[in-house]
């Protein structure tokens, strides 16, 4: 059944459907509005069991979730940003020990210059920390994303991300079928640990491995995390069967069968994609769109087969690596190293700037005629950089940068900015 | 009818052997039957202290909960010498995850327990004072101020030794370490600096926070004993000499750690929701020379160019605490342990 519910909401009570045990918390923006939620129907006696813990950091908050997963309970925590990279020694810890502990992620720029809007740099920073990352592009994918993340976390002993875009998702309203949880229950079994903190079994958990077997441990890490490429189709598909309503798998494609331009990006933005994808169709461009769900383990065969027809794929990307480029892109030119096509980055949407249909549609235009740069910020406003360039030319005490930007901003308003024809 | 206390003092300790003892007060070492938490075969040091703390500790904590523990070990010296598989010496439940988490990481396992009804079984945390004082102080406040329920020990051997001796939070003043030279006008570690971690635990008014040395076995045990009894967070503050950092001889082990507390330099209490309830006084006070000098680490107080006016400013250090703890009264020879009329 529908009902107009906030993104964090329907994220909230899927969580509660899934029975966690211990929730730990700890307070960031866009992610609060989720683990209030949880607190309050732990604290009203809806959710239980269940410990919900206020920790006093998000190293605290993972770390909390390490010692409750260990010990054989069901553990989530969200969290975004800054707290995400405070956390990243536990978070690389907690796949290392191959705990299903699953986090929802409410993606957003990272400091300096503070930044609480959206972008996809946070998920980048742990792309390599062996973690499942899933990436959804719905508030409906979003929620029930996390009932196949706690199956397919404790099925394979990993921990798994659930990537939503903060506020674009987290904060918005709109028509959700949140899950009952007769249907959760049928389809998460509860969870059964393969290592436990047990008295009567005890085993030693987080043992020193030199260099010896390191390379093996994380071999395995590496095969168990490939398998989740065959079980997240699976479990798409049985979640499909008993819920009515499709889930995201691994990748999924739009008008992208005679396609000639494909643009591949992650997340909320792929639906003003489709938007200016569907406005490119009715000016007889041949353009398509493959949405990547499933960023870790990356789908490396099925998106080289997705893109097999394209001539000229574009990567669109909330994030990227300062000194090279686009993050995603790499992925994507690995997969498709053996095709006769283009591949170019667009940067787009950095802190939450909109990404409106306009500027696709004229970026769309500009990669159809083979016009577009190997590396595009989309809407940039050069401007504004020549003049922060020249400003810091003039005198080595230049000042702080960012704060120097915003005060030349007063002088015009940017491009974004315009209202769309 | 007068009498007289009959006390069994051996040569240069007051120990007195377990055999002279009732069953119920002798050590949970004595019994042949103990745990064996830390088992034999690890690869610390020779006269490793904080080796001998964990044993008696968890030993003690294993009597008192019945064999239902868990432990949580934050990384450094204790993890080290004791994991690398598949020669693992711990026979009881362990993890370990990182260096400064390892509070947190016990609070986790301390709610699974208690939501899967597992509520008997009891967690420990365990760290150096790296751990501890530095890298873990955030988590370990944390966890003692919402009192989650779990008892932390700090095995103290002031300095970061699992990395080469380098100067922590609770290494004292005028010891040498690898970051805190022996060279120049003020060697060693300055004056002024470092965290009372105790005095800081009990600020948090949790149920029960209390200071030991492994010199005193029965007093350790029957702290961790008395700790397990309360439910929350708890504190096991735990001086444990390193023969290796502090160059002292490893058969001397147990013998500074004494003297650490004779001394006044390391006061022995325990403390009861932010309030000390009993302190175990010195029995024959000795100047901090005596502790001072049986370690290398202090070698620069001596010799060719002696430091009196450095020694004189720790035995000033000592003096405030025995002052303050009152660490000079109310000792009670007739009630000294191993002294019942017999």
């Amino acid at each position: 059944m529908l009902r107009q519910i906030e993104g964090s909401r329907a994220v909230a009570e899927t969580v509660a459907c899934c029975r966690p045990q211990v929730i730990c918390a700890y307070p960031i923006s866009p992610q609060t509005h989720i683990i209030e939620a949880l607190s309050a129907m732990v604290k009203a006696g809806d959710l239980t069991p269940c410990e919900f813990i206020n920790v006093e950091s998000e190293f605290a908050a993972m770390s909390a979730s390490i010692g409750a997963s260990a010990a054989g309970a069901r553990a989530y925590t969200a969290t975004a940003s800054q707290g995400l990279l405070y956390m990243i020694e536990a978070v690389y810890n907690a796949s290392g020990l191959g705990l299903p502990i699953v986090m929802t992620l409410a993606n957003r720029a990272i400091g300096a210059p503070i930044n609480i809007w959206n972008d996809h740099s946070d998920a980048m920073a742990v792309r390599d920390s062996g973690w499942i990352q899933l990436f959804a592009e719905t508030n409906q994918e979003a929620a029930d994303l996390h009932i196949l993340a706690f199956r397919l976390a404790e099925q394979l002993s990993l921990p798994v991300m659930v990537c939503m875009d903060g506020f674009i998702l987290t904060h918005a309203v709109e028509g959700i079928d949140v899950a009952e949880q007769g249907a959760v229950d049928a389809f998460l079994p509860s969870y059964e640990p393969r290592q436990v903190l047990d008295p009567d079994e005890p085993v030693s958990i987080g043992a020193m491995v030199g260099p010896e077997a390191f390379e093996e441990v994380r071999y395995l890490a590496h095969l168990r995390q490939l398998e989740a490429l065959d079980l997240i189709p699976a479990l798409a598909a049985e979640f499909e069967s008993m819920f009515g309503r499709p889930s995201a798998g691994l990748l999924s494609s739009y008008r992208i069968e005679d396609a000639e331009t494909v643009v591949v990006a992650m997340g909320s933005v792929l639906g003003t994609i489709k938007d200016a994808v569907d406005a490119r169709r009715d000016e007889g461009d041949r353009v398509g769109v493959l949405a990547i769900t499933a960023f870790r383990p990356f789908p490396r065969q099925a998106v080289r087969d997705a893109l097999a027809g394209a001539r000229s794929i574009v990567v669109v990307e909330k994030a990227f690596s300062i000194g090279f480029g686009g993050v995603l892109s790499t992925d994507v030119a690995m997969a498709t190293h053996d095709h006769a096509c283009s591949l170019r980055t667009v940067v787009a949407g950095l802190g939450g700037r909109p990404i409106t249909r306009r500027s696709l549609e004229g970026m769309l235009d500009t990669a159809v005629r083979d016009e577009l740069d190997t590396l595009t910020f989309l809407d940039l406003d050069t401007g504004i950089v020549e003049r922060e360039q020249l400003r810091m030319a003039e005198t080595r005490r230049s000042g702080p940068s960012a704060e120097h930007v915003l005060h030349g901003l007063q002088s015009g308003p940017r491009p974004v900015d315009r209202p769309v024809p | 009818m007068s009498t007289e206390p009959v006390r069994f003092y051996q040569v240069g300790s007051f120990a007195v052997g377990n055999r002279l003892l009732e069953d119920r007060d002798r050590t949970v070492q004595s019994e042949p039957r103990r745990s064996n938490s830390l088992d034999s075969g690890h690869r610390a040091c020779q006269g490793c202290g904080e080796a001998l703390g964990a044993r008696y500790a968890l030993d003690a904590a294993m009597r008192a909960t019945g064999g239902r523990l868990v432990a949580v070990n934050a990384t450094g010296c204790l993890e080290v010498f004791s994991t690398p598989y598949p020669e693992s010496s711990w026979r009881i439940a362990w993890l370990h995850s990182l260096f400064g988490n390892a509070p947190a990481v016990a609070t986790g396992v301390a709610a699974a327990l208690r939501v899967l009804g597992k509520g008997d079984t009891r967690v420990i945390g365990q760290a150096g004072d790296g751990g501890a004082v530095d890298i873990g102080f955030g988590c370990l406040s944390g966890m003692f101020e919402r009192n989650d329920d779990v008892l932390f020990i700090c095995y103290d051997n002031e300095a970061y030794m699992n990395t080469g001796v380098q100067r922590s939070g609770a290494t004292p003043p005028a010891a040498r370490t690898a970051t805190t030279e022996a060279v120049g006008r003020d060697p060693g570690n300055v004056f002024g600096q470092g965290k009372d971690l105790p005095r800081i635990a009990m600020a948090h008014g949790v149920p029960y926070v209390a200071t030991a040395t492994v010199a005193d076995l029965h007093d350790l045990e029957r702290k961790v004993e008395r700790a397990m009894e309360f439910d929350g967070a708890r504190y096991l503050h735990l001086l444990v000499p390193c023969p290796l950092g502090w160059g002292s001889a490893p058969s001397d082990t147990i013998r500074v750690a004494r003297l650490a507390q004779e001394t006044g330099l390391f006061p022995v209490y325990e403390a009861a929701f932010g309030e000390v309830t009993a302190v175990s006084p010195i029995r024959r006070r000795m100047p901090v020379e005596a502790y001072l000098s049986l370690q290398g680490r202090y070698a620069h107080l001596f010799g060719e160019h002696p430091r009196p006016d450095v020694i004189a400013r720790i035995q000033a250090m000592a003096d405030d605490n025995i002052e303050r703890y009152g660490l000079l009264s109310g000792y009670d020879y007739g009630a000294d342990r191993g002294g019942d009329e017999n």
